[in-house]
């Protein structure tokens, strides 16, 4: 999902959990765990899981991010005021999701800054999904169809995660992200309404984004080696290929509705498993867009780090208001 | 460049009158104006709320949770605080 690259082998890898590091402690944490409880931040917790949610919690965040990038390219061209002004308040939100979840990273003992500096310098990963381009308005539609949708599949165990603040900035993003759902797919149903050429533009954007969606939901179990170890901390709840399923057994009937179809021959009904069977995923794919390769890859950071470097003398420069206030104050007293 | 982050602040917010201010996250803003404007602008998007504390986190004081059991336990055993240790003839009990 947003933290899909939690897969690719880590430069500096974890010597493993310190599960002997104290084991009193040790003992009280998966205690914990084991009753469903939640751990906070100055709770004592094994130093693996302190790394592997500082990675995750700051993938997420980048992925909310960076996720701006592809919708802002439509804000100037959306056909309505309506949908302009829906689709700010959405880019918004994605912002705002991003602050709770550095917010939530930060209470791990990393500071905002070095998780910028780590997606800045590519050090950090964020979701594949946002390197592909939005060619047309019916991309917007199908992102928060299709994209949001998975987001949603995946985000809702996350709510129950181990980790207090993680849990706490999943519930308040869970929440706004059915907004987002729904008016792609109030978008993508105006547009099926409307001249053969929009219907034909919706068909199109989902060709593209259908497989790309499901391969949000990162590598297959087998191939997931990290996932066993997450579900044991109680950060992972659901499995990658069960949360697919449900995604693509959920976004049929919708497509039914829509009026499009998916790219997908091999899509059909299994009565024998009560669920749809879809074709072979391109991994290289994935993992081509997930190293660095995909189309937008080298542009959305660009195009990240520019905003950083512009802020630049804002930031500074509210800061140095502010020693100066605090100064006049102090020289007034 | 030397590296300076904007301080961090915690985010309470009374979500209607009635009601105690809760915490609900924090915001980076280099000054108090600021962190109020920030604090709406994040947590408030949907009538969350109608009023808002900021305090800089590192002016909160928060007890060390490896004090826990000298904190807390002492009150596991004092049951007779509680109104249902009392158990009163039947014609009164609902006092």
């Amino acid at each position: 999902m947003y933290t899909q690259a939690l897969d690719v082998p880590q430069q500096n890898p974890d010597k493993g959990p310190r599960a002997v590091e104290n084991p009193e402690y040790q003992a009280e944490f998966d205690a914990k765990i084991d009753a469903g409880g939640y751990i906070e931040a100055k709770d004592w917790m094994p130093e693996a899981y302190r790394k592997t949610l500082v990675r995750q919690i700051s993938q997420h965040a980048h992925s909310e991010i960076v996720g701006m990038l592809p919708e802002g390219n439509w804000i100037t061209r959306a056909p309505t005021l309506k949908r302009k002004a829906i689709l700010l308040a959405k880019v918004q939100d994605e912002g705002g999701h991003g602050l709770y979840l550095y917010a939530a990273a930060e209470t791990l003992g990393v500071s905002r800054d070095e998780l910028l500096e780590a997606l800045h310098t590519g050090r950090a990963k964020y979701s594949s999904i946002f390197n592909y381009p939005t060619l047309t308005w019916a991309d917007i539609g199908v992102i928060g169809w299709l994209v949001d949708g998975a987001a949603i599949m995946n985000q809702i165990p996350l709510c129950k995660c181990s980790y207090g603040p993680y849990a706490r900035a999943m519930v308040r993003i869970c929440k706004e992200e059915s907004f987002h759902q729904r008016q792609g797919y109030d978008l993508l149903l105006a547009m099926m309404k409307g001249t053969q050429e929009q219907r034909e533009m919706v068909q199109d954007a989902v060709n593209r984004w259908w497989w790309p969606s499901i391969m949000m939901f990162g590598p297959h179990d087998k191939d997931s080696p990290n996932s066993a170890q997450s579900s044991r901390w109680g950060i992972k709840r659901i499995s990658n290929d069960d949360l697919r399923q449900k995604f693509v057994d959920a976004t049929v009937e919708q497509a039914k509705v829509l009026g499009v179809t998916m790219p997908d021959p091999e899509l059909k009904w299994n009565a024998e498993r009560g669920h749809h069977d879809f074709g072979a995923i391109d991994w290289d794919e994935f993992w081509n867009v997930v190293n660095g390769h995909g189309q937008g890859n080298v542009d959305r950071l660009a195009a990240r780090v520019k905003a950083w470097e512009d802020g630049a003398w804002v930031r500074e420069a509210a800061l140095e208001h502010e020693r100066k206030r605090a100064a006049r104050e102090h020289q007034a007293a | 460049m030397e590296r300076k982050e904007w301080p961090l602040w915690e985010v309470f917010v009374r979500s209607r009158n009635g009601l105690d201010h809760k915490h609900c996250g924090s915001v980076h803003a280099p000054d108090a104006k600021l962190a109020l404007q920030v604090a709406r602008d994040v947590y408030t998007r949907r009538q969350e709320g109608v009023s808002i504390w900021v305090v800089q986190a590192d002016h909160i004081v928060a007890s060390d949770p490896d004090a826990k059991p000298e904190l807390f336990d002492p009150a596991e055993d004092k049951i007779y605080r509680h109104p249902t240790f009392y158990q009163l003839p039947d014609e009164v009990n609902h006092m």
